[in-house]
């Protein structure tokens, strides 16, 4: 890889698991390297000691080996040439196909002035009533699931990414397994979409720290797609949770002082990095749009780990996916599940019934689990309660359940039909005239 | 001025080696590259060596490059033209910065130099003046913005001449002042001030007092907060606190509003940017924007200048008050700040606190809401800066640094809690848990029985000791079942209900209901109370919860419907003769 005339350096000085250290003149912050051939990057400067991190791993690294400096942060080219392809985190093609030409530009980029953004304001339909009806989505939003592992979330994210009308779907696969990366590949390519994705794929059978640069890459086509060819992307990112994982691994061997849970200090900078690349532009910037949704794994659902945490102050919103265990099927939980953006478009771009719809039909489905606590723990139930269990039951089958597929309005007719089924206008607390209006008639 | 070379770099921590004097917190510039300038600030300095942290991104900044130190510490520039300007926390306006992107080392005035101010002179020549005086006075939308004495002149000075009734730029010349030795001083309508420094030029700061209205019921009735008071809003993510905050900003009776957003979301500033421009101020009908000033350090811009945006808030929002007016300032969120300094204080290794934030962050929190206050003016006017902070606690637990050092010097506390929040109860803040201060200060007392009435702070004790009641009951009923405890309890149980829907609950995507005068809430208090002080006539409870719930949804609908409408009065006599049905008469 080297070129002419470029200084080679061959005495390390200090070797960790993900770092080496050597002695070396005029190097820039941030710059690439290569050690051996594999990709590194400075990550601290003190006098002229180098500190670089080797995103491979420093397996069989010597003292002695070959250290070149490449002048340049890391960069993507970018070109309409991206479309139906699979890379590697550095951006190399993985699927066979030649390399791409086009403009070189660095990954990690500035952020856009907040000036310059425009409030989301364009929906996102999913069909599921779950994430529409309770947690609509707004093109610029950003908002993650989060999901025990063993919860179908690649399946969930995949649907809505066929589903949505984006031009341009970018997905950023950290730690994927193989079989998940192959999952998204048959998917994708069944659906004939293929000239709509453009994937940057590290497995499991990767070295974790590489993941640090998918979504840097991910992003950086994104905002390619978004800023100059003023195109609607979505951009998917599986698992966020992995990803701050070689975070730690970096920031521990570089000796930092961890904050909660083992992670780093600057998580949340690290994280906001990232979901703030959401963006939705006005129409004299193009009026391209990124939209992330992202997947957060928890562990045995604990929301308060550091990871899940950050990621739920930095989001707009979080959906988060639980086994219903009356109906037998995965739902999108109302209680804990929120989009931010969702009052941006509910009610606006939907029916006027919309946010009042939403907000009653979760009240009473809070009144069905205290029913259920109140039966669980043996004690008598009233008439409303039996009702709110029957309402909550079907409530979960024909909206919450996440294979539902439908359109806003038959959304919302279902849950008009549910209240009129169990309850009397005045339980349900919505204003009068929408009553009036939309409380079918017997 | 001293100059220096970058001798190491790790992230944003850069150490630079020095040929000359530097002090603690004075302000250099990098250049890299060899023509980007960027701005960083001096924060140890350790021997010949200095370490600073840089407001923007170091890549590609390399050994050798060169430092010039500038002799001053971080300012702010102020003058006529700061309201309505969106600024980031180094008081760059970003409506002037080009490009999508913004681009490091781009810094900007933040003034307009050639807009002309219409200036009223107040001193007259031969005055004795000091800091913080006023010499005349612009009109900034409608505000009387004074062309004060800069902050840092100290002593007495005699006006020599001042300029007449006219329109000026704000670099012009305005005044010249005489110190006690003689030496003349210009002035103009600008001036500036360190932002880590507070500003003292006033007679004196007593308890505050008068009650600062949000048109939030939960606040201003349950746990109001004062001109210039001090609150905090902890919350997990997902409770409303935004939400809150808009709903405050938009609606408060202050004359000044500052938004510091530090470390937060951008999309929720771009909402400010969008809908504060289109909104009418409930209190004046002008559009909101005009009272308004952004401080925008969303979450992805550089995190050292999240630590700048905060004291650049606060500045701006004392010298507002130098001119007696009432500023509210709000902080969204000083976690993100308190972080900031965590990942400094990280990488200059220095031994770590709890949960590695430095040792010092209470006391640097402490001194931070200490600048906020109700100030008598030297000249006998008051002003005040009102500080309401937003805290994010990690994983929800109050028992994190930031919280607990936060507590210890906010007066007002409203907690968000994520069960309300489940339940859409909005705004989610326990009325139990949370508390206002200012409630037992005899001053207060003095000034609300004056503005409502003697027996207001009466009815909201007594509204706090039924929902107390109503949590107490609720727990006896989960234990021991609805048939398990006497119809009355049910009873009580659910007049904490009607006060929880009726008073605390508000929608705040409804146009009526969103803001709630207080004439509005103290109508409202008193039909609930007189709900609550009723005995009723049950004889099982399920009659109870039914009949309740009738209540409540003719309240709410009260609540949806403009006050004292046909509407809202034809609810009232439904309500009326609901409550006949079935109240004992006392």
């Amino acid at each position: 890889m080297a070129k002419a005339f470029q200084k080679i350096y061959t005495q390390i000085t200090a070797i960790t698991k993900a770092t080496c250290s050597l002695r070396a003149e005029g190097v820039g912050n941030d710059e690439l390297a290569t050690v051996n051939g594999k990709l590194a990057q400075v990550v601290k400067i003190m006098g002229d000691e180098i500190t670089l991190q080797v995103f491979q791993g420093t397996e069989g690294i010597p003292t002695n080996a070959e250290v070149v400096f490449l002048g340049k942060a890391p960069s993507l080219k970018v070109s309409d040439q991206l479309a139906g392809r699979f890379f590697n985190a550095y951006g190399d093609p993985i699927d066979g196909g030649p390399a791409i030409e086009g403009k070189e530009i660095e990954i990690g980029g500035p952020s856009v002035n907040p000036v310059r953004r425009k409030q989301p304001s364009e929906l996102i339909a999913t069909g599921i009533a779950g994430i529409d009806l309770n947690n609509t989505l707004v093109s610029g939003q950003k908002i993650p699931f989060f999901a025990d592992p063993d919860q179908p979330y690649n399946q969930v994210m995949a649907n809505v990414a066929l589903r949505a009308q984006v031009d341009k779907i970018i997905l950023g696969g950290m730690g994927l397994t193989n079989d998940d990366y192959l999952y998204f590949k048959n998917v994708f390519a069944n659906a004939g979409v293929l000239d709509r994705i453009v994937s940057f794929v590290n497995t499991t059978e990767n070295p974790a720290v590489e993941r640090l640069l998918i979504p840097d890459m991910a992003l950086a086509a994104a905002e390619y797609f978004a800023v100059e060819k003023h195109q609607k992307v979505l951009v998917l990112l599986t698992d966020m949770t992995l990803y701050a994982d070689a975070l730690a691994i970096v920031s521990n061997r570089m000796d930092q002082i961890p904050s909660k849970d083992s992670m780093p200090g600057s998580l949340y900078s690290d994280l906001a990095k990232i979901y703030e690349k959401a963006v939705q532009f006005p129409e004299e910037a193009g009026g391209g749009s990124i939209t992330i949704i992202a997947v957060t794994t928890l562990s045995g659902g604990d929301i308060t780990h550091a990871i899940p945490d950050n990621t739920g102050y930095i989001t707009e919103g979080q959906l988060y996916l639980r086994r219903d265990s009356d109906i037998g099927k995965v739902i999108v939980d109302p209680f804990r599940s929120l989009s931010r953006l969702k009052q941006l478009v509910a009610g606006k771009k939907t029916r006027e019934d919309h946010p009042q719809v939403m907000n009653a039909a979760v009240r009473l489905y809070a009144d069905a689990a205290n029913a259920k606590t109140k039966q669980e723990n043996g004690f008598d139930l009233t008439d409303y309660d039996e009702r709110c269990l029957k309402f909550a039951k079907e409530y979960s089958n024909s909206i919450l359940a996440i294979d539902v597929n439908i359109n806003t309005v038959e959304m919302l007719d279902i849950t008009w039909g549910l209240f009129a089924k169990y309850f009397k206008p005045e339980e349900v607390n919505i204003k009068q005239a929408l009553i009036d209006k939309y409380w079918p008639k017997a | 001025m001293t100059q220096g070379k970058v001798k190491g770099i790790i992230s944003n921590l850069v150490t630079v080696q020095v040929d000359g004097p530097v002090a603690q917190n004075e302000i250099a510039y990098i250049t890299v590259g060899g023509k980007t300038r960027l701005m960083a600030e001096v924060i140890k300095v350790t021997g010949e060596n200095v370490y600073v942290q840089v407001f923007e991104s170091t890549r590609g900044l390399k050994v050798g490059d060169t430092v010039e130190f500038t002799g001053h510490m971080l300012e702010v520039t102020l003058g006529p033209g700061l309201l309505s300007r969106n600024y980031d926390g180094l008081q760059n306006d970003l409506d002037k910065l080009t490009g999508v992107f913004l681009k490091r080392g781009e810094y900007n005035f933040p003034l307009d130099k050639e807009k002309l101010w219409k200036f009223e002179p107040i001193a007259k020549v031969g005055d004795k003046v000091e800091a913080a005086a006023w010499l005349g006075e612009v009109d900034e939308n409608h505000q009387p913005h004074k062309i004060m004495v800069p902050f840092v002149f100290e002593g007495t000075y005699t006006v020599k001449s001042i300029v007449k009734a006219g329109e000026y730029r704000v670099e012009d010349q305005i005044a010249v002042l005489t110190d006690a030795e003689g030496n003349d001083h210009v002035v103009t309508m600008v001036q500036k001030w360190p932002v880590k420094k507070a500003i003292l030029a006033y007679k004196s700061k007593p308890r505050p007092f008068k009650l600062l209205e949000t048109g939030v019921r939960t606040i201003d009735t349950a746990n109001p907060i004062c001109e210039g008071g001090t609150g905090f809003i902890p919350g997990p993510f997902g409770t409303g606190k935004t939400v809150l905050q808009h709903a405050i900003s938009k609606q408060a009776e202050a004359d000044i509003v500052i938004i510091a957003a530090c470390g937060e979301r951008a999309n929720e500033v771009v909402e400010t940017f969008t809908e504060f421009p289109e909104l009418e101020d409930p209190h004046t009908g002008r559009k909101l924007m005009e009272r308004t000033i952004i401080i925008a350090n969303t979450s992805n811009m550089p995190v050292a200048s999240r630590e700048a945006s905060v004291y650049t808030s606060m500045t701006i929002a004392e010298y507002y008050r130098s001119m007696g007016l009432r500023v509210l300032l709000m902080a969204d969120s000083t976690s993100r700040w308190a972080q900031a300094l965590r990942e400094m204080s990280n990488r200059m290794e220095e031994l770590p606190g709890q949960d590695a934030f430095p040792m010092d962050l209470s006391a640097i929190i402490g001194a931070f809401y200490a600048r906020a206050g109700y100030v008598y003016l030297n000249n006998g006017a008051t002003g005040s800066v009102t500080f309401l902070g937003t805290v994010s606690p990690a994983g929800g637990n109050l028992k994190e640094p930031v919280t607990e050092g936060t507590k210890k010097v906010a007066r007002c506390f409203y907690a968000l809690e994520q069960a309300r929040a489940d339940r859409k109860r909005y705004p989610a803040v326990n009325p139990i848990d949370s508390y206002s201060k200012y409630i037992e200060y005899p001053e207060f007392e003095e000034y609300i029985s004056k503005l409502i009435d003697d027996q207001w702070l009466g009815k909201v004790n007594d509204m706090k000791t039924y929902l107390q009641r109503g949590k107490d009951i609720q727990e006896q009923i989960n234990i021991l079942g609805d048939d398990g405890v006497p119809v009355d309890y049910h009873e009580e149980f659910w007049k904490a209900e009607v006060i929880d829907f009726v008073i605390l609950q508000q929608d705040a995507f409804d146009k009526i209901d969103a803001v709630c005068p207080l004439e509005r809430q103290r109508y409202m208090l008193d039909i609930v109370m007189d709900i609550c002080r009723h005995d009723y006539d049950f004889d099982v409870f399920t009659e109870v919860s039914e009949y309740f719930k009738r209540v409540i949804n003719l309240c709410k609908q009260m609540n949806y419907s403009e006050f004292h409408s046909k509407e809202f009065e034809d609810y009232k006599v439904k309500l009326d003769e609901l409550l006949a049905e079935k109240q004992i008469a006392a």
